[in-house]
This record gives structure tokens, C-alpha cells and sequence, in this order.
């Protein structure tokens, strides 16, 4: 992968479609093919990531700069002529290792029958959780949806905390109470972990809104955290995506809206479902710069991540960066995957984002094959003792089943007797079986 | 003793009443209801015949006289008087002043000042981010409460109109409720979403819902509703420094209550009912704007000789079966008087929360007035009966002292 010419994309190969409905309007553009299904003709990922020309708001001063300037910028001024050091580049080669790692760990355990219900895997994808994520300090916030392992443990959650969290186990980051689509960490502010999708947006503009409001009402001066919210294609089309847009660009909150449109909503092509397919678009037309990049390239996002991220730590407001990325696995464990077309999923499989930082810094002399083998070794150590942990941690007693549905567990409320419920130290076990009150006399006439 | 001012005049007993529309047990329908042997009766038309030989004298205050109020003093009293609205600003003032983590977010709440006045003068004091006009974006801007308080705030949603907040129901279930749980107790949601509910006057049906039987299922919240301006300032206090999400219930027809509160700082448990008016023959318990048509009831049924102990609940989630259980094995008679609608309702919960805890304790089965299952009308007639009116509170009393 070169990245002298970063900014031209391969095309991808035609994406079957299952529908043979007649195109039905001529694009503004020539398109390289078109695809034959009602409503949208536009062809995907054939455009170059953000020009000026695409993302002028004329309303503010929003300094989106292209990705080929940045790279361009960032090699003139490097002396190495590369956007990366080989510290960083075996941070990012770790993380994204740990992440795949970890995944395929995750359906061997799901086979094995370790794991239940649905479990959502982000093979394929790591290159936007590591190109984010990796830039963030421990105070920024992370909200993700269901698809959730790699962000928590790209934010610094332990293997074995997220491993635990999947078997159900009691020592699991969220006592086991959350499982593979819930996953939370206060210590490295990863906001969850959501069922529904959406869902997770308006929490990460809370988040976003805390962190101005400490700046601006709390003076605490130097507060300039950021929070990155992720989700996916099928969310784009969803009330709380557009509302929160407006938000966050309304009140320049620190946030990074990040798309990962990996084309498929379970079993919804991204162009089926959405009039205008191209999502960066819709940053403009709230007051935000929108951004593509490639996200099968760890380093492209990276130097995209940089800019957004600087821009929401400077106070200058939020940003929509999609990502165009794919997973190598069907939506969640459950899904037989029988609907994409295997010649996609060939063509995305040979853009494997660690392939491609692997064969970057090969080429480049940053490391040798033998530091990069030593660390996927590491890697499997970790996840093999995530297995073992977890394996071996005790299932959440009962006494634990009441005890986190109230922070203050007074809400529980006051009993027959007078006292508070909480008081009971048995009453979190949970009991379907009031104690009946009798009374001792014989009934009033 | 709170007076009712303006915008409170539905109060007025309907002067027409069809008993077979009463949600009474089957046991017949009244025509007439009459006393066996007894010294009263009642025409179909409310008015009252009756020859009072158990009750000593025409009592014209039901409400349980505090001890100032008879003391008749010329000496200024203690506390001074505002009206609902003002309380739960003071309330809210007060908190903010007092933790500046409070910030208060929803559709004109800033420089409008809250479509019912809640808020005003609030943005001129505090800003615009700590008092923040939202977008018409019910869901998100919930979610962005909660967010906020995830990471440290503690924000007071409002919702201009508490059915609106139906919008909001996706994060107010999944995330409001759920959250604290399913990080196993990591992140703490300290918030208050608080907005007035209710049946006005001839606001149609989508303006007068009662969010509260929707709401109740929802684990990890608490709500309350307040009736008095004593208990809407205090419960708002209460819920702000609550670290538990709390839903605050009030109600359009109350905002224009006036009331002499104290002057020293006070707050109102929230899993505490309030015993208005203690009594030996029948509980009813109430809460929002039912409790003032039970207690003008309760004038009624107190000049025909009975006494009624009467309970607002306030606390819709968890009920204070504390209170609630020692009256009923006072009286052994229950009588629960809502707003809600009649299929699960607070009602429902409550009377088989009685049922499951107190059953030996009740002399009659306990009957419960809701209101009807309907989409409130505009008609005002229509939504008169829609709701439940003091009349038919007596004549439950009577059916239930029989």
C-alpha cells in the first residue's frame, strides 16, 4: 500500500444486488458502474477522500483540511519521511493484533459454548478502532454500540476484564451484568457497550456536553476532553444520529462522530437503505466538516483522527468522519453471513488493515518480521490468559442480583415494617415471595 | 392548608353523576345509595338529606388543622406564600446555588423561563450552558442528560409537556434505567426528569396523558409526584441531590397552588408517603391532583358522619407501604383515587401491592377510582367524566362503609 497517492481508493468489485429493478434516475456523475436496484444509482467508494470543495460550510469557519494536505504537510516536515515512528507503529500493530486476536478467540469460546446470546464481532474493522482510540487520553470518552470488544480494549480495558464480562463471570468489567453488547469502564471512560442502535449517540453528546461545561461554567481551564462515539452505516438513518448533528454542531461540543460503514446492516445494504449513501455528506448540511477515509488503512485514519480530535480539543466543534471498512465476519455469531457476495468479501480481505501496517513498516525498515512475530506471541499469551481467567473466575453469586439497580438503594423503598428495604442485608437476592402480614384479631364487623 | 387560585377550577363536584359509570366491584349498581337504619341519604343528584345525629357538628374544614391556623394570631407567621410554580424554582435555585454541577436542559427553559414558569430567571443567572434551550429532540436531549450525568453532571431534564417525553422513552428505559446495572454499578445517572402531566382543561388527548403507568415498569427509577407547594419544593430538592435517576410528576392544574411554605431549608423524603388527613374509617390513597377532589370529598363525607384518613402516596415508585400498611390496618378499608387510567395504572400496582401484602388486613375488597380508558376528550363535559369527581369519591366511601 503506497502512501504516496492516498488519496485515490481501488474500486471495489461490483457488489451483487439481489433486486433487478431498472435504474430508474441518471447521476450528475459518470460512475465506474452502476448499480441496478430502486432508487439510489450511486456507485460507493469510488470517490476520493474529502476535497475543500466537498465540505465548505458557509456559515462558519470550519477548517477542514484534506487528508492528502495533512500527509502531504506532515512528509514535508518529517524528516523520516514516514507518519509514523516504530514506537507508535507497534503500539498500533498490538492493539489491532489484540483486537483480532481476541475476536477469533471469541468465536472459538461462542462454539465452545462459553459464551451466549448475541455476540458481535469486529474482525476487519480494527483499523478504526486503533487509528481513533489510540489518540485518546484516559480522561477522553469512547461510545460505542454492540459492537464493542475492540473499543473497550483499544480504550485500556484488560483482556481479561472483557473476556470474564463475555463468559458472564462475576469478575467481568461490568460484574457480568452487561455482556458482549454492554460493555462499560469508568476507569477508562468507555460509556458502553449499546443495544440498540443510536442509542449510544446522545450519551456520547452528553458526555461532549460535560466536558464543555467544566470549561466553560465549572472554569476548570484546562478540561478539553473529547469523546468519540461510534457506530455504524444502518445507524445513519436513524432520528438520534441527525439530532445529535445538530447538537453538538449547534453547541461546538468536543465530540468525533465516527461512522464505521462497513456496507451491511445484518443483512441491509448500506445503498438499499439510504437515499444518499454518501454519509460524510451529511456533516455539512449541520454545520460540521464531513470526512472519508479509507478505514481498512490504520494510518490514513490515524492522520483523520488527528485532525478531528484536535479540532473538538480546541474547542472548534465536532466532526463526522466516515470510514469505509468492512467485517470479515456476518453481523453477530448468529448470522450465517450467506447474503454478501464472496467476491466483496475477497476484495476486502486483501485490504486486511494488519496485513497492510504490517507489509507498511516492513517496507519501510521501521521493524523486522521477528519484533512483529514477538508480538503477536505476546498477543496470544494475553488472550489465552484472558481464557484462563475467566475460565476460572467465580459466576456472579445471587446476593449480587439486586445490587446495582439503585445508586442509592434507598429507591427501593420503605417495607411493611418500617424500614427501608435496602436494610435487609438479604434483600438484594431478590425474593418473589412477599411475607404476608396476618392479622390476630378476628376482622372488625 | 393549601388554597386553590386560578387555573385549579375543575375541582368543582360534577352536578351530574351516572353511578353505573363508577368503578365499583360488581356488586350491584346504586341508584340511590342508602344507608340501612341509618340518617342518610343521598339523591342521584348529589344533594344530601341527612339527619346528623353521629357527627357533632357541620365540620367545613376536612383538612387537618395545622396549629397556627387555629390559633388565629395577629403576630406575622413563619414562612412566607408562593405559589407552586415558584416553589419548585425555589427548589431548583436553591440546589443550584448549592452544587454547581446542576444544570437544567429542554425546550424553553432558558430564556423563555419553562412554558409554566418554572424556570424563569434562571438563564439570566446562571447562563445559557447551565440553563440550556434544547432543540425539539426529546430523545437525544435526554440521552445527552444522561450522558452528562454519567461523567459528572447532575442535569434536571424537563419536558415541556410530560408526554413528550414519550419521544424520550428509548434512553429513558434503556439507558436512564438501565444503565447503573448493566456497567455493574460503575456509572451512577443522578438525574431528574420532571415535566407537568395530567388532565387539563381541554387540552385534547395528546396533552393529557399520565405518564406514570408507563414509566413504572422500568427498573432503577424512582418517581414521585407532587401535589402542594410545600411537597413540590422539597421532592424537587430531594431529587436533585438524589444519585438515582428520579422522575418528577407534576401536574398543569397545579402550578397556581398557593401555599405558606417555611423559610429555613427543608426536603421531602422521596420514598415517603404524606399523611394528610389522619382518620378511623376508611383509607384513600391519592396523590397529584386527586388528592384536592378527595379532599373536597372529604367535606362531604365528614358532614355525613364519617372520617376518612387520607394518604397522598407521593412516592408512585416504590409506594411507602409503611404508612400505607399501618392505615390500612387502622381502618381495614381501602379506597385509592387516581388520575391514572384504569388499566395499569399506579392504581393496579397499588391495589395489588395492598392485596399481596396487607390481604388479611381489609374488611372489603379495595376499590379503586381511575379514570377511564380513554383518550381524554376536548369536550369539556366529556373530560369531566373522564376523570374521577368527588362525588363519586363519597359514594365509594359509602359503598365501602357499608
Amino acid at each position: 500500500m503506497s502512501l504516496t497517492s492516498s488519496t485515490k481508493f481501488a474500486q471495489p468489485l461490483p457488489l451483487n444486488t439481489t433486486s433487478s429493478r431498472s435504474k430508474e434516475h441518471k447521476l450528475l456523475f459518470e460512475p465506474f458502474r452502476t448499480n441496478t436496484f430502486l432508487g439510489s444509482t450511486h456507485k460507493l467508494r469510488c470517490f476520493n477522500s474529502l476535497s475543500k470543495s466537498n465540505q465548505t460550510n458557509l456559515h462558519r469557519r470550519s477548517a477542514i483540511v484534506a487528508v492528502s494536505d495533512v500527509v502531504k504537510e506532515k512528509k514535508s516536515k518529517s524528516s523520516t519521511n514516514l507518519l509514523i515512528t516504530k514506537e507508535e507503529g507497534l503500539e498500533l500493530y498490538e492493539d489491532m493484533v489484540l483486537g483480532r486476536a481476541f475476536e477469533d478467540m471469541c468465536a472459538q469460546m461462542y462454539y465452545r459454548g462459553k459464551m451466549f446470546g448475541f455476540v458481535h464481532l469486529y474482525n476487519g474493522q480494527e483499523a478504526v478502532s486503533t487509528g481513533f482510540i489510540k489518540l485518546l487520553k484516559q480522561e477522553d470518552s469512547v461510545a460505542s454500540t454492540y459492537r464493542d470488544h475492540v473499543h473497550s480494549l483499544s480504550k485500556g480495558v484488560s483482556a481479561r476484564a472483557v473476556m470474564s464480562e463475555l463468559f458472564g463471570k462475576a469478575t467481568g468489567c461490568c460484574r457480568g451484568q452487561g455482556g458482549s453488547m454492554h460493555m462499560f469502564s469508568k476507569e477508562h471512560n468507555v460509556l458502553g457497550g449499546f443495544a440498540f442502535i443510536g442509542e449510544g449517540i446522545p450519551v456520547a453528546t452528553g458526555a461532549a456536553f460535560s466536558s464543555k461545561y467544566r470549561r466553560e461554567v465549572l472554569k476548570e481551564a484546562d478540561c478539553d476532553h473529547v469523546t468519540v462515539a461510534f457506530f455504524g452505516d444502518g445507524t445513519c438513518n436513524n432520528g438520534q444520529f441527525f439530532e445529535c448533528l445538530n447538537m453538538a454542531a449547534l453547541w461546538k461540543l468536543p465530540i468525533v462522530f465516527v461512522v464505521e460503514n462497513n456496507l451491511w446492516a445484518i443483512g441491509m445494504s448500506h445503498v438499499r437503505a439510504t437515499s444518499d449513501p454518501e454519509i460524510w455528506k451529511k456533516g455539512p448540511a449541520f454545520g460540521m466538516p464531513g470526512v472519508h477515509v479509507d478505514g481498512m488503512d490504520v494510518l490514513k485514519v490515524r492522520e483523520v483522527a488527528k485532525e478531528a480530535i484536535g479540532r473538538a480539543r480546541r474547542g472548534e466543534g465536532p466532526t463526522l468522519v466516515e470510514c469505509e471498512t468492512y467485517r470479515f465476519r456476518g453481523h453477530s455469531l448468529a448470522d450465517p453471513d450467506e447474503l454478501r457476495d464472496p467476491a466483496e468479501k475477497a476484495h476486502y480481505a486483501a485490504r486486511d488493515p494488519i496485513t497492510a501496517l504490517k507489509r507498511y513498516m516492513i517496507d519501510n525498515n521501521l521493524v523486522t518480521e521477528q519484533e512483529l512475530k514477538t508480538i503477536e506471541k505476546k498477543i496470544d499469551e494475553v488472550v489465552e490468559d484472558a481464557v484462563e481467567f475467566a475460565d476460572e473466575s467465580p459466576h456472579p453469586h445471587r446476593s449480587q442480583l439486586l445490587e446495582n439497580v439503585f445508586a442509592d438503594p434507598k429507591g427501593f423503598g420503605i417495607g411493611p415494617d418500617g424500614r427501608y428495604r435496602c436494610e435487609d442485608p438479604k434483600f438484594t437476592q431478590g425474593t418473589t415471595k412477599h411475607s404476608v402480614q396476618r392479622r390476630s384479631k378476628p376482622s372488625r364487623q | 392548608m393549601a388554597t386553590i387560585v386560578g387555573a385549579a377550577t375543575a375541582l368543582s363536584a360534577s352536578k351530574s353523576f351516572d353511578s353505573r359509570k363508577l368503578h365499583l366491584p360488581s356488586r350491584g349498581s346504586l341508584s340511590v345509595s342508602e344507608r340501612k337504619g341509618s340518617f342518610l341519604v343521598v339523591r342521584s343528584d348529589g344533594s344530601v338529606v341527612h339527619k346528623a345525629h353521629r357527627a357533632q357538628k357541620l365540620i367545613t374544614n376536612a383538612v387537618a388543622t395545622k396549629a397556627d391556623s387555629s390559633a388565629a394570631s395577629t403576630a406575622p407567621k413563619p414562612g412566607h406564600e408562593l405559589l407552586l410554580f415558584e416553589a419548585l424554582r425555589e427548589g431548583l435555585e436553591e440546589e443550584m446555588d448549592r452544587d454547581p454541577t446542576v444544570c437544567v436542559m429542554g425546550e424553553d427553559v432558558g430564556h423563555y423561563g419553562g412554558s409554566y414558569k418554572v424556570t424563569k430567571g434562571l438563564a439570566t443567572k446562571y447562563g445559557d450552558l447551565r440553563v440550556l434551550d434544547t432543540p425539539i429532540a426529546e430523545n437525544s436531549f435526554t440521552g445527552m442528560g444522561i450522558g452528562a450525568a454519567m461523567t459528572g453532571l447532575r442535569p434536571i431534564v424537563e419536558g415541556m409537556n410530560m408526554g413528550f417525553l414519550l419521544l424520550a422513552f428509548n434512553q429513558i428505559s434503556n439507558n436512564c434505567g438501565m444503565l447503573h446495572y448493566t456497567s455493574g454499578g460503575q456509572f451512577k445517572i443522578p438525574i431528574v426528569i420532571r415535566g407537568p402531566g395530567g388532565v387539563g382543561r381541554q387540552l385534547g388527548a395528546e396533552h393529557s396523558q399520565r405518564l406514570e403507568s408507563y414509566f413504572q415498569s422500568i427498573p432503577g427509577i424512582q418517581m414521585v409526584a407532587c401535589s402542594t407547594p410545600y411537597n413540590a419544593k422539597g421532592l424537587m430538592k430531594a431529587a436533585i441531590r438524589s444519585e438515582n435517576p428520579v422522575i418528577l410528576f407534576e401536574h398543569v392544574l397545579l402550578y397556581n397552588l398557593k401555599e405558606r411554605i417555611p423559610d429555613e431549608e427543608y426536603v421531602c423524603s422521596l420514598e415517603e408517603a404524606e399523611m394528610v388527613r389522619p382518620g378511623e374509617h376508611v383509607t384513600i390513597l391519592t396523590y397529584s391532583r386527586m388528592r384536592y377532589h378527595v379532599m373536597q370529598a372529604a367535606k362531604t363525607l365528614v358532614n355525613k358522619g364519617y372520617d376518612p384518613e387520607v394518604i397522598d402516596i407521593r412516592s408512585l415508585k416504590p409506594f411507602d407501604l409503611h404508612t400505607i400498611g399501618n392505615s390500612v390496618k387502622k381502618t381495614h378499608r381501602v379506597l385509592i383515587v387516581e388520575e391514572c387510567m384504569r388499566t395499569g395504572g399506579i392504581g393496579a400496582s397499588l391495589t395489588a401491592a395492598i392485596t399481596e401484602n396487607f390481604n388479611d388486613y381489609l374488611d372489603a375488597p379495595i376499590i379503586c377510582l381511575s379514570s377511564q380508558d380513554v383518550p381524554t376528550p376536548y369536550a369539556g363535559t366529556l373530560e369531566e367524566w373522564t376523570v374521577v369527581q368527588p362525588a363519586q369519591i363519597v359514594t365509594a366511601v359509602e359503598q365501602l362503609c357499608q
